[in-house]
């Protein structure tokens, strides 16, 4: 028997049972993937495009339903995009740049996330998470109609795991009963719950807020402008301490209410209770209260923790399972791709014998930064947000009454620092920077800022492999790597990459990370900041 | 950069008296308020974060 835990959004990958399920011999599999959230079908449909053999194994089948992530961001979009999955995202999701931040009744600024022109992706969009978990499972399903050896199992779900030298041993139920498998490596992607770290009885160790968050998503037609509003001590009635409105794909808007840590949850759950609340912040904006449907409501409260190791000999954790943030910044999902992305490349290069297994340890000292650097922002963000004693009350209300009359204090107003990629600074598979005078946004270590180039743009051209970028200057012709060279660069894509330089080489990583630039092709350096790309040096 | 830690306005008393002149009247939570806007005020006006941390290392009594 398998659980059911939550409901579906709608049924993606229904049980089926697998052929090896009634033999007597165990399969064995080089990559096993324990749960089917968006970081593990990112990680799956990267791996099978490469041709790595992917199973992903979730006890649903299907995305849950119900208010997780809707804001994604530009770099979750550009992983998307290189997957194949991007373009439907963008298509369905509601395209936003601009937020607001309101004290009271007073508007203390805006502002707009990308300023700049020249991106194939915006800044953010806001999609309800099964829509895009939806795209990345049709994407997968495109990959496999094309060859890439791709399963998903639905209903399966991992019961205990043992592991036995090199090989995991993974005992799974379905609805026939349990079968058991082998694996090579065994990701574990199973949300901020882990079951497999739980078996593993590894802690996970970090912060609770006091505080609760009620989630109303309301279904109705309005016409506020599609930017992200914010207010500190909201106007309306019974608001809490903050409020968020955002608007989402079909007609549909994110509430967000601030109880507070002493509350009694059934009771703000009561539909009546809820209601009245939306009807005092909507009215607030429309003067009368618009028709609207309840589509989703709940109370959340949350953490900001993070595994001490992500890798665990040939276990790995990714996405939730190995951290947890504040859902304000968006940190949660988007973060959790770019581990996704970090590891698929490594990993896939491991599983074709082409990279020493200390690669992996890469993939977790790179991305436990990561996580560093979203629980630093998360948690500045929730703490000011949520005071944690009287002083730091008065210091909050100091900056929200002074941001309204004076431009200096707004920078420190902090409603949630929005995801954006870590520059990996000085981590050891890059490669100093030749030309620390050339524009900081594209140094090595960075996620390469788009461009336009032709009637496309520079991400197109970085299609998961490691590839050469020669800006001006003359076409590259060493080492057999995939060679870009972009003889006439467009003057935003100058600009990103060269500044007052006249011609510039990169080097770049499968997940479009810079991991070296010079000022002229030389094949030698490109080989050794390759080799130690790879981990080789 | 060092923070200035000695004498450096020209009336003190003129300015003290002024300093308390502005919570006149202040509840102590009105007063805290007014601080902490102050505080924010002249700290972003000094800007480099090393004075910053010499005056915020001073004003907690820490040797230097
Ligand atoms: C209110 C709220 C708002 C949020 N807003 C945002 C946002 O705007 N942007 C953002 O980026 N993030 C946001 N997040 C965070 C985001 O939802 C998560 O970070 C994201 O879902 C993590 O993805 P994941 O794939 O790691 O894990 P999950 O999505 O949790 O997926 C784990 C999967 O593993 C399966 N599983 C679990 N145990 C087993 C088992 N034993 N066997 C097999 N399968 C198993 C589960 O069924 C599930 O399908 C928000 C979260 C909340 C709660």
């Amino acid at each position: 028997m398998v659980a059911t835990r939550y409901e579906t959004a709608y049924q993606l990958y229904p049980y089926e049972k697998a052929a090896g399920q009634d033999l007597d011999v165990v399969e064995h599999h080089p990559v096993v993937i324990v749960g089917g959230g968006p970081v593990g079908l990112a990680l799956a449909l990267d791996l099978g495009k490469r041709g790595t053999p992917a199973l992903v194994l979730d006890d649903h089948e299907g995305p849950g339903q119900g208010s997780k992530a809707i804001c994604f961001s530009k770099r979750s979009l550009d992983i998307a995009h290189r997957l194949g999955a991007g373009q439907p995202m963008v298509d369905k999701g509601v395209v936003w740049n601009v937020g607001r931040v309101f004290h009271g009744d007073g508007q203390l600024f805006s502002f707009n996330l990308q300023p700049e022109e020249g991106h194939r992706n915006p800044a953010f969009i806001n999609l309800q998470q099964p829509y895009f978990e939806k795209f990345l499972v049709d994407a997968i399903r495109q990959a496999q109609a094309n060859g890439a050896p791709i399963q998903i199992r639905g209903k399966n779900r991992v019961r205990h795991i043992e592991q036995d030298g090199d090989i995991t041993h993974v005992q799974v139920d379905t609805p026939d009963g349990p079968y058991q498998l082998d694996a090579d490596w065994l990701i574990a992607c199973d949300g901020a719950g882990s079951p497999t770290r739980k078996m593993m009885d590894l802690t996970f160790d970090g912060r609770v807020f006091e505080d609760n968050f009620l989630i109303a998503d309301v279904r109705m037609k309005a016409d506020f402008p599609t930017e992200r509003w914010f207010w500190f001590h909201p106007p309306f009635k019974h608001s809490g301490a903050s409020a968020l409105l955002h608007k989402q794909p079909d007609d549909v808007w994110r509430i967000d209410f601030q109880l507070g840590w002493d509350i009694d949850r059934a009771a703000e759950l009561d539909p009546d209770r809820i209601r009245a609340r939306v009807d005092a912040m909507l009215s607030s904006q429309t003067g009368t209260v618009p028709d609207y449907d309840l589509v989703w409501t709940s109370i959340y409260t949350f953490q900001c923790r993070r595994m001490k190791n992500f890798r665990h000999g040939s276990v790995i954790f990714a996405g939730d399972a190995a951290h947890q943030v504040s859902p304000f910044g968006a940190r949660g999902a988007n973060s959790g791709l770019q581990d996704a992305e970090n590891l698929a490349w490594k990993l896939d290069l491991i599983v074709k014998g082409q990279a020493d297994l200390s690669l992996l340890d890469s993939y977790a000292q790179e991305r436990e930064f990561g996580a560093d650097e979203n629980i630093l922002n998360s948690s500045r963000a929730t703490d000011f947000m949520t005071p944690k004693t009287e002083i730091s009350t008065i210091f909050r209300n100091a900056v929200l009454d002074l941001a309204g009359k004076y431009a200096f204090a707004r920078p420190f107003v902090n409603s949630g620092r929005l995801s954006v990629p870590c520059t990996y600074d000085d981590m050891p598979l890059f490669t100093a920077d030749a030309m620390p005078d050339a524009p900081a946004r594209s140094r090595p270590g960075s996620a390469c800022p788009d461009a336009p180039v032709d009637d496309g743009f520079l991400l197109d051209l970085l299609d998961g492999q490691f590839t050469v970028l020669a800006i001006s200057g003359d076409a590259p012709s060493g080492p057999a790597l995939f060679n870009v060279h972009i003889p006439d660069p467009s003057p935003l894509l100058a600009e990103r990459y060269l500044g007052a330089h006249k011609q510039a080489v990169y080097l770049i990583r499968p997940d479009q990370h810079v991991i070296g630039r010079w000022p002229a092709y030389d094949p030698d350096k490109i080989c050794a900041a390759l080799q130690r790309a790879i981990g080789k040096a | 950069m060092a923070v200035t830690l000695t004498p450096n306005i020209t009336d003190p008393d003129g300015f003290y008296t002024q300093l308390l002149a502005a919570h006149d009247g202040l509840s102590i939570e009105d007063s805290a308020a007014l601080n902490a806007r102050l505080i924010l005020v002249l700290a972003n006006h000094i800007g480099d974060r090393s004075v910053l941390t010499a005056a915020l290392k001073a004003a907690k009594l820490e040797d230097s």
